[in-house]
């Protein structure tokens, strides 16, 4: 007899931490993307509005407030890297995924765990001496070498099972938000009035877009001399190949989905799915320069809201408030009981 | 005495661990201490210091929380091992079987017909008035008679090199994960220390652990659901409930992924309910059950203790095991092990004086300033006065705790601890230890190679508790068929 078991279990609150330890980890890749093309946007004179601008596209105003800052240049670079009270800062969701692999730890490598755990320390000892001068952009790729070396370790040990899809899950459904705020960076940056000038300017914009989308060579490849914004929010957007293209995440998410109620049973994938196959038919239905004319960051917007959508339904089908069936027992009837709720889940910010 | 390798090692009154002549050992102290002169000082320091390091970028760590922040310690690391001979070893792992036998015996009687307090061995008070005796487990049977499946005795080593029993573990000893991880350390740090030299595994831990929690679990069911029971990452020993799920290969869960309906216990899982058959958990009788035992607690399972009273589930360690390691019931172990087992203890108990018997307080009275004074309920080394180090306003309050209430002290001799070669900051001394072997108990009971030996890091401390600045050792229990295989180091 084999000494193999083919069912593995998946507790409900590993598989929620699997989810959010990848979305944290996706977050912080991004973010560090998101402040490298910030400040390739920053011009002479006009520092504090590039950089109030990734708060702005972050809905951060708030929080920015309240944890007294003002608006400045240096003030949103510490709020975002070194501020570990605000919980969207680098070090802060770090942490988060560091807490969330704690409790993870029979399901992941050691070499997951290990290189998890020196990141965060890393991190978590930033001073402001690594956010100035040129100093920052190298900050800005050890972040992202940080969260790459996670994910191919991920790709090169974690076991794929259950667990795997919801990891792959998470990460998707970040990166695909991620990607709609990083094409509305172009809606908070200032670019001079009109004529040849603002053409180049646009140009050197979307340009520091799809390199901080990691897409501009492959862009380059795809696209005519002379490419319109167009072009752009469609290869970040629709593009059926772009590692970071939002149709691309939305189409992985649902055939991972798909996957768990195939090959593992899980008819909870249902309703997640329906929600995936609307965003999908939502990115695709209208002329891109309808949506252009009527303004991208509302549409960006209404796409953002979807995701969340998508991210609600993967948790209510698999992690909270989920009451699932009891197996049949003998006896029949089953006293009802209301159970309290892992509270360990963390919230998803906005 | 000192070795030639190290003349300036001085071992003193104390037995040591490593240069103390014994010729089952071999060759091995010898080569230890050359090859450690080899790597020099300078070099030693800078590896153990990586060696540290390892232990924090892998996360072997406890965490201390205070308001704002998380710290995270690492059990200090000395990287020159204990050595235990295997004659030593054959006498320690009897020694300890006996003990876990005789302490089940004894919760099987006392939650049962209760002989041993009728026929006058042990004080019934000292029984049902102990705040760990559980009256929920009268009359209820487990399965094997096992109710300690894991259990931990703190032994030592006296100035003469005999072992003596300092300290019954029988509710959820933790270290074990250290013992496992010292081993690995070591390997990978200093391979060259351990050229050549054959050592007991310890690598088998979780697999007898596992095995012990299926012989326990409810019949009927070939492939029994074995959880582990964590209170979650905020407790000090999270890494190891990590490292014991990891290494059984079982779900690591809290209270709040578990459910009871109709006295069955069921996770939750992403594809339904799935029944639980055995939990071996690290939380404490009184957070188990929040419909038994403390109603505010959310560390536990509503329900639990029903559906394992209706044999639905198994528990390990059982409910109300403290009675048996309650220092207060120490003291009478050897008189257990005789009226159980027919049998001498195969390693007595440090000779102790029970301050609830006239006898016991007057003596200890007498000689405060010789005895190491320790309250019965308290464990991790606190409450406890070291006459001979003690000062007189000290001596005076310990007088007066002890007649307020003696039923809550017991007594001992300052026992001069063995000690071993430590790295400290002014090179290598000798710091005292003890050792905590882990015995599994399932239908059958098996002690994992050596156990955990804990150190007084700092000169001349006999306080080897990790809560107090203790750290850790790497414990060899040489093979048996160990001959050398090559002439010199």
């Amino acid at each position: 007899m084999s000494g193999m078991r083919f069912d593995p279990v998946l507790l409900s609150r590993d598989a929620e931490g699997l989810f959010w330890m990848a979305r944290y980890l996706e977050r912080v890749e991004n973010l560090a993307r998101l402040i490298d093309v910030t400040q390739s946007f920053e011009s002479p004179g006009y520092e504090t509005d590039a950089w109030f601008g990734l708060i702005r596209i972050n809905a951060d105003e708030k929080n920015f407030a309240e944890r007294g800052f003002s608006p400045d240049a240096d003030h949103v670079k510490r709020f975002y890297l070194l501020d570990k009270g605000n919980p969207t800062s680098v070090p802060a969701m770090l942490e988060e995924a560091r807490t969330n692999a704690r409790t993870l730890r029979p399901l992941m490598s050691t070499e997951m765990w290990r290189q998890l755990n020196v990141f965060q320390r890393y991190v978590s000892g930033l001073t402001a001496a690594d956010l100035e001068g040129d100093a920052l952009s190298r900050l800005c790729t050890r972040l992202k070498d940080g969260v790459q070396a996670h994910t191919g370790i991920t790709e090169g040990t974690l076991y794929r099972d259950q667990g795997w899809y919801f990891y792959e899950l998470g990460r998707l459904v970040e990166r695909a938000d991620q990607t709609t705020r990083m094409l509305d960076i172009k809606y908070t940056a200032l670019l001079p009035r009109d004529g040849e000038e603002k053409r180049m300017a646009e140009l050197t914009q979307w340009n520091a877009v799809l390199r901080a989308a990691a897409g501009y060579h492959a862009f380059k490849r795809l696209t005519r001399a002379s490419f319109s914004a167009e072009d752009v929010v469609h290869f970040l957007l629709r593009d059926p190949s772009s590692a970071r293209s939002v149709l691309l995440c939305v189409r992985r998410a649902e055939a991972h989905l798909d996957d768990l109620r195939r090959i593992y049973g899980l008819h909870g994938a249902g309703e997640p799915m329906e929600v995936a196959e609307y965003l999908r038919e939502l990115l695709l239905e209208k002329p891109l320069g309808h949506i252009l004319s009527a303004g991208l960051h509302d549409y960006l917007d209404f796409v953002q809201i979807h995701i969340q959508k998508l991210a609600a339904a993967i948790g209510r089908a698999f992690f909270r408030d989920w009451r699932p069936e009891l197996p049949a027992l003998p006896g029949g009837a089953l006293s009802s009981q209301s159970q309290s709720q892992s509270d360990g889940a963390p919230e998803a910010a906005a | 005495m000192s070795p030639a390798a190290w003349p300036d090692y001085d071992a003193g009154r104390y037995f040591c661990e490593l240069t103390r002549l014994r010729p089952e050992a071999g060759p091995v102290p010898d080569w230890l201490m050359q090859r450690l002169q080899r790597i020099g000082m300078d070099a030693l320091r800078v590896r153990a210091a990586a060696a540290e390091h390892e232990l924090i970028d892998l996360g072997v760590t406890f965490t201390v929380y205070s308001d704002a922040t998380a710290i995270d310690r690492i059990l200090p690391f000395d990287c020159i091992p204990r050595i235990l001979t295997h004659n030593e070893w054959a006498l320690l792992e009897r020694a300890c079987i006996q003990r876990v036998t005789a302490l089940n015996a004894f919760l099987g009687d006392i939650y049962g017909p209760a002989k041993i307090v009728k026929d006058g061995v042990v004080p019934a008070d000292l029984i049902f008035g102990n705040a760990n005796y559980r009256p929920e487990m009268k009359d209820f049977p487990v399965p094997h008679g096992t109710y300690v499946h894991v259990c931990g005795i703190d032994i030592i080593r006296d100035e003469l090199g005999r072992f003596r029993v300092l300290e019954d573990n029988a509710r959820t000893p933790s270290g074990v994960s250290y013992v496992v991880e010292n081993r690995h350390l070591m390997l990978r740090t200093f391979p060259d220390l351990m050229a050549g030299i054959r050592l007991q595994p310890v690598d088998d831990y979780g697999r007898r652990l596992r095995a012990a929690m299926t012989d326990i679990a409810p019949a009927g069911d070939g492939d029994p659901q074995v959880v582990l029971l964590s209170p979650g990452i905020y407790n000090s020993a999270y890494f190891e409930h990590v490292f014991l799920a990891r290494e059984m290969g079982v779900p690591l869960v809290q209270g709040s992924d578990l459910l009871v309906e109709d006295d069955r216990v069921y996770m939750r899982t992403i594809s339904g309910l799935r029944q639980v058959h055995t939990i071996y958990r690290r939380l404490n009788d009184d957070f188990l059950d929040p419909a038994v035992f403390r109603p505010e607690s959310t560390l536990g399972v509503a329900g639990l203790i029903g559906a394992w009273k209706a044999g639905n589930v198994a528990i390990a360690n059982a409910v109300g095991t403290g009675v048996a390691d309650d220092k207060a019931v120490y003291a009478y172990m050897p008189r257990i092990i005789k009226y159980y087992l027919d049998e001498e203890p195969l390693i007595q108990n440090v000779e102790t004086h029970i301050c609830r018997e006239a006898e016991g307080l007057q003596y200890t009275l007498d000689n405060l300033e010789k005895l190491v004074i320790k309250p019965v309920g308290e464990s991790g080394g606190y409450g406890i006065t070291i006459g001979p180090r003690a000062s007189k306003a000290e001596l005076d309050a310990a007088r007066a705790a002890l007649l307020a209430d003696p039923v809550n002290w017991i007594s001992q001799p300052m026992i001069g601890l063995s000690v071993a070669p430590t790295l400290g900051e002014d090179g290598i001394g000798p710091r005292h230890l003890d050792l905590r072997p882990f015995i599994v108990t399932g239908k059958e009971s098996w002690v994992l190679p050596g156990g955990l030996t804990r150190v007084a890091m700092k000169r001349g401390s006999l306080i080897v508790n990790s809560s107090q600045g203790g750290g850790s050792k790497d414990t060899w229990v040489l093979a048996e068929d160990f001959s050398p295989e090559e002439p010199a180091p």
